[in-house]
């Protein structure tokens, strides 16, 4: 896992709601072929960090780069070579798999002509459903059609929250084998994630979030669950004193 | 800063006032009501200046997204929508006496109506939208969109009425107002401008800190 | 070009979905029907009554229309977090604003043939001469009325009073409008030539070139979420 360049960088990121410092000085970066796995209790801004860096959200202060590319200034840059799976599905119901994907491959700029669209459902095995309607998919479908749809755009940095959620044992390694493959291909992956299973397998450095800021940012090597649920407890136990 | 700007407008009014009433000279046909011109018609401009420094301080918030500029355009449409509901309120009580009603549908009166009605949609789209930046952005746009309909309005309005006197001040050549009144429509026009920028600042002041205070 | 691609896409999409769900252009079409049994019903049997206040009415129809159609065009945007997918992919959002704006426009003017056909029966007005001005009028009209309403269902979408602010916050706005077309009309309906309503139609042309690049240059920002 060496990391060349840094893919993702992230500086000194504050972000406030009203009165609440969400993110309170926040510094990480991922590198290429890199996987960082963001933990952190619930409210402690792994989805607002997730978001600034989608360009999704302006931080207060702070820079946050994807590629190279400034997330405020050169939001578009960046959208270009990122891809996010997060909660919501970002499909049309009333749409069919292969009319969803010719909509957003369209309007990203990309070619859509039928058989790419159909090879990337294939890759996926969603090509039986290609004429069916969203409405009738399952969790784990249109998170495949989700990385249909990535995999068409290929991005070089994948932002995921909590991707393993929602998903049975067959889709949970289907989607890891995914993800190794996209690392190997020299993609950088930031994950925010609850879980300290067997999703944590493919991050090579975890980094805890606790009271606005990165409390740890350790390489994985050889940490166990428990480990990790050790170091877990201590470092957002401290934050909260 | 905004004290000056205070006791200027004090000065300007008292001269406005001493114009309007002292100085102009009373109306043939319509008496000392006419009076009320003094205060009607320059509350009308200082609305319009009011929208105009709303829609740049709009496009201004958009581009550089200074919270300044968002609490500048909020207050300044604040203020000017205030001054148009003088404005609307002070034609009602000089058509009483004078066209008999408190309203008609003449091309002046119709088109402010609807200008302060745009502009009270943008005071409740402000109040409708929780989240403050969204809000912000969100008003910077009606902003823009209600400031350049105005010319629009009045020109739609205009074509389908025209009852209401001659605009006198705009016709090019010869102005047939005797000189003090138009003194005094100008002396009183530049006291309320400044007491409109005295409220736009103190507002924008009471809107920072509010701000603050939540933060 | 690759613009025009993007945003025929996004038409394309609203066109679909709505075809598919039925939610709108139903809605639409009993309303506009509703309307005309209203109007039927209130200002009776006099025809030269009728005829006097036809434009208003038409245009009054058209607005409402407008005003319950628009403000939804931006709710399906709500589900799956699409929302933030369309300000996710790449490319120049004001594509995406175009492309709202025509899927609107060529809903509104399927529902405003049939109000038009239908008002046109009901209550025996010839139109004949007339129609290509009224044509003209109309497409102008609708522009304005979707490019403006594309702006505002975008900005109340994700409000709580959406259904009270859109109409609220699009009404006054388009006064402008409003009085442009029902003035075309009402001269086209007695016959006077196009030329005798120039004014008219200028000013739609010009309030329709104001809203449609506001639009273009601020869409973005509503995207923005």
């Amino acid at each position: 896992m060496m990391t060349h360049e840094a893919l993702i960088e992230i500086v000194g990121l504050v972000r406030l709601f009203g009165a609440t410092r969400v993110l309170d000085g926040v510094s990480l970066t991922v590198g290429s072929g890199e996987a960082v796995a963001l933990l952190g209790p619930n409210g402690s801004g792994k989805s607002t960090l997730l978001k600034i860096v989608a360009t999704l959200l302006r931080p207060t202060r702070g820079t946050a780069r994807v590629l190279g590319h400034d997330c405020v200034r050169e939001a578009e840059a960046v959208r270009a070579g990122l891809g996010l799976i997060a909660h919501g599905a970002h499909v049309y119901d009333d749409l069919t798999a292969l009319e969803n994907l010719r909509f957003w491959t369209t309007l990203s700029g990309l070619p859509a002509d039928r058989e790419r669209l159909t090879a990337a459902l294939g890759d996926v095995a969603l090509e039986r459903h290609a004429g069916i309607r969203v409405r009738t998919f399952s969790v784990g479908m249109k998170r495949r059609l989700a990385l249909a749809r990535l995999s068409l755009a290929r991005p070089r940095v994948l932002l995921l929250d909590e991707p393993f959620a929602g998903l049975d044992q067959r889709g949970r390694k289907w989607l890891q084998t995914r993800l190794e493959a996209f690392k190997a291909g020299g993609g950088a992956l930031l994950m925010a994630t609850h879980s300290f299973g067997r999703e944590l397998e493919i991050a090579d450095r975890l980094a805890i979030l606790a009271g606005g800021r990165v409390a740890l940012d350790t390489p994985r090597g050889a940490l166990g669950s428990d480990d990790v649920q050790r170091l877990y407890a201590a470092h957002t136990e401290d934050a909260a004193l | 800063m905004v004290k000056v700007l205070g006791w200027l407008a004090v000065v300007g009014i008292a001269a406005g006032l001493t114009m309007g009433f002292a100085v102009a000279p009373r109306e043939v046909t319509q008496g000392n009501v006419q009076r009320i011109m003094y205060l009607h018609v320059p509350a009308v401009w200082v609305a319009y200046l009011a929208f105009i420094v709303g829609f740049v301080a709009s496009v201004v918030y958009l581009a550089r997204r200074r919270d300044t500029a968002d609490r500048l355009a909020h207050a300044a449409c604040e203020v000017g929508t205030v001054f148009l509901g003088v404005n609307i309120a002070t034609g009602a009580i000089w058509g009483k006496p004078t066209w008999g009603t408190w309203w008609t549908w003449d091309a002046r009166l119709t088109s402010v109506a609807v200008v302060f009605v745009m502009f009270l949609a943008y005071l409740l789209l402000r109040q409708a939208v929780e989240d403050p930046e969204r809000g912000a952005r969100y008003a910077a746009v009606l902003g823009i969109v209600a400031a350049l309909n105005i010319p629009l309005v009045h020109f739609s309005v205009y074509w389908w009425r025209t009852l209401h006197q001659p605009p006198s001040l705009l016709k090019p050549g010869t102005s047939a107002m005797p000189p003090s009144i138009l003194a005094a429509l100008l002396i009183n026009f530049a006291a309320l401008a400044l007491l409109g920028a005295y409220f736009i600042a103190r507002r924008a002041r009471v809107l920072a800190a509010e701000a603050e205070a939540l933060a | 070009m690759r613009y025009a691609r993007r945003a025929l896409i996004v038409a394309w999409k609203d066109l679909v979905v709505e075809r598919r769900s039925k939610e709108t252009l139903n809605a639409l079409l009993f309303f506009s029907l509703a309307l005309l049994f209203v109007f039927q019903f209130t200002l009776g049997p006099d025809r030269e009554r009728l005829a006097a206040v036809l434009p208003g009415v038409l245009w009054l129809g058209f607005i409402l229309s407008g005003v319950l159609g628009l403000g939804r065009t931006f709710l399906v945007e709500r589900d799956n977090d699409c929302w933030e997918a369309l300000l996710l992919a790449p490319g120049d959002k004001s594509a995406v604003y175009v492309g709202k704006l025509a899927a609107s426009l060529a809903l509104m003017l399927v529902v405003e043939a049939i109000v038009l056909a239908l008002f046109t029966l009901f209550f025996n007005v010839d139109l004949g001469p007339a129609l290509p001005g009224l044509a003209l009028v109309i497409v102008l009209g609708t522009l304005g009325i979707a490019a403006v309403g594309a702006l505002f269902a975008a900005m109340t979408a994700q409000v709580r009073t959406r259904e009270l602010l859109f109409p609220v916050l699009l009404l006054p706005v388009l006064v402008p409008v409003l009085l442009g077309t029902v003035k075309a009309t009402e001269a086209l309906l007695l016959r006077e030539p196009l030329a005798s309503v120039a004014h008219w139609w200028q000013l739609l042309v010009a309030a329709d070139v104001v809203y449609v690049v506001v639009g273009l240059l601020t869409f973005d920002v509503l995207l923005e979420g």
